[in-house]
């Protein structure tokens, strides 16, 4: 179990010359950072800094570290920091199996006892073979959530993960999520529309001006 | 790395074009050192200009240069303006891609035998319709004026023309704007023809520009279907380039510069077609005028598409009977009996050619799919969308191959490089390479970014992501891409014929030298052949991605 920490000094996104915003935060393990604010208030823009791949259109500075190391000019894939998009974007062409297995680093040991844990875990025991297209919007964000943690990161960014989801299927995910976000102690920075998103996330609350 | 990468598509699309086309001047002024040329003269231009018919020659090239374009867009503008959005317009976009594939040789040949006076038409109609119990005394084929030449390549641009403002159109919402001008009372062809024609037209202007540079510089067309005495300019270059006598050769490179001015004045003829046009339809727009002339529009536009399509495949049907026949006295119908002889006698024959014809479409597709696929990478990578200037794409389609292609070879002979298989490969490669480019671009540029985020998110290097995520996304896109690359090579030539300085055969090049002579039988089972790759290599493209995926349904949503 990682007990992680991300920090984010001082960044800030502009775009064309024009302010968006500036965080300056810390997340510890297991809480929730939620960022809530309008469209176009440049939310997505901060995870996707964080993420690294924010488009070269903004210009963005500060600092992002996950447990005092700085991953600010890292390339994306070196960061370890998962993201849960409003989609779930399973990989069309792969199996479940091969959707979880694409996530767990080469040289971790059994990779089929990993996915069917886990698969057992989300309340999916047995769909390694499956494919994505088949799967209800519930069931493909739990596999989803589940690929997000076996890529083990070491910090978790939600963008908008619940809002496409029927009220019901909302509720259970945002309890799922959270519950395994923190069960795994991973710092998380949650961005959303919606104020019930943030009062199970738990954690504080920035919301961002036009 | 990747950038550097390419960088090079562009170098290597323009430098051989640029240079071929430098090099063919100096010895059309009689500077040739290989032939004994070191000084410059004007002599072999006081020859060209002696020439009995060369202005004959030059007016056709001309004529099918100017009108091939001017009416080949006209259909398609009718087209578009009575049908979009009908069910025969869902039916010809399905045709459109497997009707482009049909390489202009073998289209060449069976327009020929399903016109010629015993052509297949002329069969059916007789004697019933016509009363001809021989077939009748007319030049249809090969005749005077070129008309037969200009038919078949405006049979042919047509689709080309089509399939480019297909892909061009949803960038300018077509059916909002129209519904808006129907809402102003203007019935719907002429709400399209005043609306969408002229914001269409400059998308495919360079398109449009490599067919004048086709129609009025083609070869293997002209030499199947075009005049003889004279015959048009680009195929007597060619005969002087192959005469035996090597000083033919300074006559040769001054014909490919005036074949380069030819194609040029032709350019600029459609150019004032172009302000003229202009200055009409501006008229016409001002008037106001809601419906005149509506129904004109609506047939000529609905009724000209299937006559093509009619046309088409009556030349693959005439192919395929010729092919296959046996005894066959004119004015039956159908020949007397069927036969596989024609194909038995000829599998020695065919052999080499087809072995060369795929080793050279292979190699030069792979390679320019390589060269296309790093570019479009480096410009996702670096985020930003390069206007690579799309017209360079366009490069070797501007230039009439002959001009070029003609410099090329003195620059290799000088190299030891002429009549090898990399140097053919490598000519084949410039004229695949922007239609890999254009066919690929579209798909690679509209894959969703997500998809390779998520991958990075997930740890995924860029190389896994690029070789187990976006290249498995893009299966279908880059096959089709493949299958487009293969048929643009396969149908391919003078670079074949000019580069392989005849020693290296490919079906196309067997095919068009057996259109002197060679009995219609025998050259339909070549055109049968060069035809059926193209075709196998789209179905391919189609079925190998549906095989794949079968068990996957998000797949076909990324299609």
């Amino acid at each position: 179990m990682s007990k992680s920490k991300l920090e984010l000094d001082k960044v800030s996104i502009a775009l064309s010359g024009k302010q968006l915003l500036t965080v300056d935060s810390s997340v510890g393990p297991g809480e929730v950072l939620t960022i809530m604010g309008p469209s176009g208030s440049g939310k997505s823009s901060l995870l996707a800094y964080i993420a690294g791949f924010l488009a070269p259109v903004f210009a963005a500075s500060g600092g992002v570290f996950v447990n005092g190391d700085d991953i600010t000019t890292l390339p994306a894939e070196r960061r370890r920091v998962g993201l849960l998009f409003q989609d779930p974007l399973l990989f069309p062409h792969l199996s479940i199996a091969g959707n979880l297995r694409f996530a767990i680093d080469d040289r971790s040991a059994d990779k089929a006892k990993l996915i069917r844990q886990g698969l057992d875990e989300v309340g999916l025991g047995g769909f390694e073979e499956r494919d994505p297209g088949t799967l209800s919007g519930g069931q493909e964000s739990r596999i989803a959530l589940l690929r997000l943690l076996l890529s083990s990161p070491n910090a978790v960014l939600l963008d908008e993960p619940f809002s496409k989801l029927d009220s019901q299927l909302r509720a259970e995910m945002r309890t799922l999520v959270f519950t395994k976000l923190r069960a795994s102690g991973l710092p998380s920075i949650l961005v959303t529309h919606d104020q019930a998103d943030a009062d199970t996330a738990g954690g504080e609350v920035i919301t961002l001006e036009h | 790395m990747l950038r550097w990468a390419s960088h090079s598509l562009l170098i290597l699309l323009t430098v051989p074009i640029l240079l071929g086309t430098l090099i063919a001047i100096l010895p059309a002024f009689g500077y040739f050192p290989t032939l004994g040329g070191t000084e410059f003269s004007l002599n072999a231009w006081r020859e060209l200009i002696q020439i009995p018919g060369i202005t004959r020659s030059i007016q056709i090239s001309l004529l099918s240069g100017v009108l091939t374009p001017l009416i080949a867009l006209a259909l398609v503008f009718l087209y578009l303006a009575s049908a979009s959005g009908s069910k025969l317009d869902n039916w010809i976009r399905r045709l459109v891609s497997p009707l482009l594939s049909f390489p202009h040789a073998a289209a060449a040949f069976g327009l020929a035998f399903l016109i010629a006076p015993s052509g297949l038409l002329s069969r059916l109609i007789s004697p019933e319709l016509s009363g001809w119990e021989r077939p009748p005394d007319l030049l249809i084929v090969n005749d005077t004026w070129g008309l037969t030449l200009l038919f078949g390549l405006i049979v042919k641009e047509v689709p080309f023309l089509l399939l480019m403002s297909l892909a061009a159109l949803p960038q300018l919402q077509p059916s909002k704007h129209v519904e808006l001008a129907r809402s102003l009372g203007y019935r719907p062809t002429i709400a399209w023809l005043k609306v969408i024609a002229p914001s269409l037209y400059p998308l495919i202007r360079l398109p449009v520009i490599a067919v004048i540079v086709f129609a009025s510089a083609t070869v293997d067309v002209a030499l199947i279907l075009g005049p003889t005495l004279p015959p048009t300019l680009s195929v007597r270059v060619l005969a002087w380039f192959n005469d035996a006598d090597l000083n033919f050769r300074f006559l040769a490179a001054a014909g490919a510069i005036l074949q380069l001015g030819t194609s040029l004045l032709a350019i600029t003829i459609w150019l004032c077609l172009e302000k003229l046009c202009a200055v009409l339809w501006r008229f016409w727009v001002a008037t106001g005028d809601r419906g005149t002339g509506e129904r004109l529009v609506f047939s000529l536009g609905r009724g000209a598409m299937p006559i093509v399509l009619l046309v088409i495949t009556g030349s693959l049907a005439a192919l395929l009977v010729n092919a296959l026949a046996g005894p066959w006295r004119y004015p039956s119908a159908l020949p007397a009996s069927w036969t596989l002889l024609h194909w038995t006698n000829n599998f020695q024959n065919l052999l080499t050619p087809l072995l060369n014809t795929l080793l050279i479409s292979v190699g030069s597709t792979f390679l320019a799919l390589v060269l296309v696929i790093v570019t479009l990478e480096s410009e996702r990578q670096s985020g930003k969308l390069r206007s690579t200037a799309t017209w360079l794409l366009y490069l070797p389609l501007l230039v009439p191959q002959i001009v070029f292609l003609f410099g090329l070879i003195v620059l290799t002979e000088s190299m030891q490089w002429q009549g090898t298989m990399s140097l053919v490969i490598f000519g084949h490669f410039l004229f695949v390479l922007p239609y890999v480019f254009l066919s690929l671009s579209e798909a690679y540029r509209q894959l969703d970014p997500r998809w390779s985020q998520v991958a990075s998110t997930l740890g995924a290097s860029p190389l896994k992501s690029f070789w187990r995520i976006r290249i498995p996304l893009l299966l279908a896109p880059c096959l089709t891409a493949i299958a487009i690359g293969m048929a643009i090579s396969i149908g391919l030539f003078l670079p074949t014929q000019l580069l392989g300085a005849g020693r290296i055969t490919t079906i196309t090049s067997e095919a068009v030298a057996l259109s002197s002579g060679a009995s219609r039988n025998l050259i339909a089972v070549w055109a049968v052949v060069q035809l059926s790759l193209p075709m196998l290599g789209f179905l391919a493209a189609l079925t190998v991605p549906r095989l794949t995926w079968r068990n996957r349904t998000g797949m076909r949503e990324i299609r």
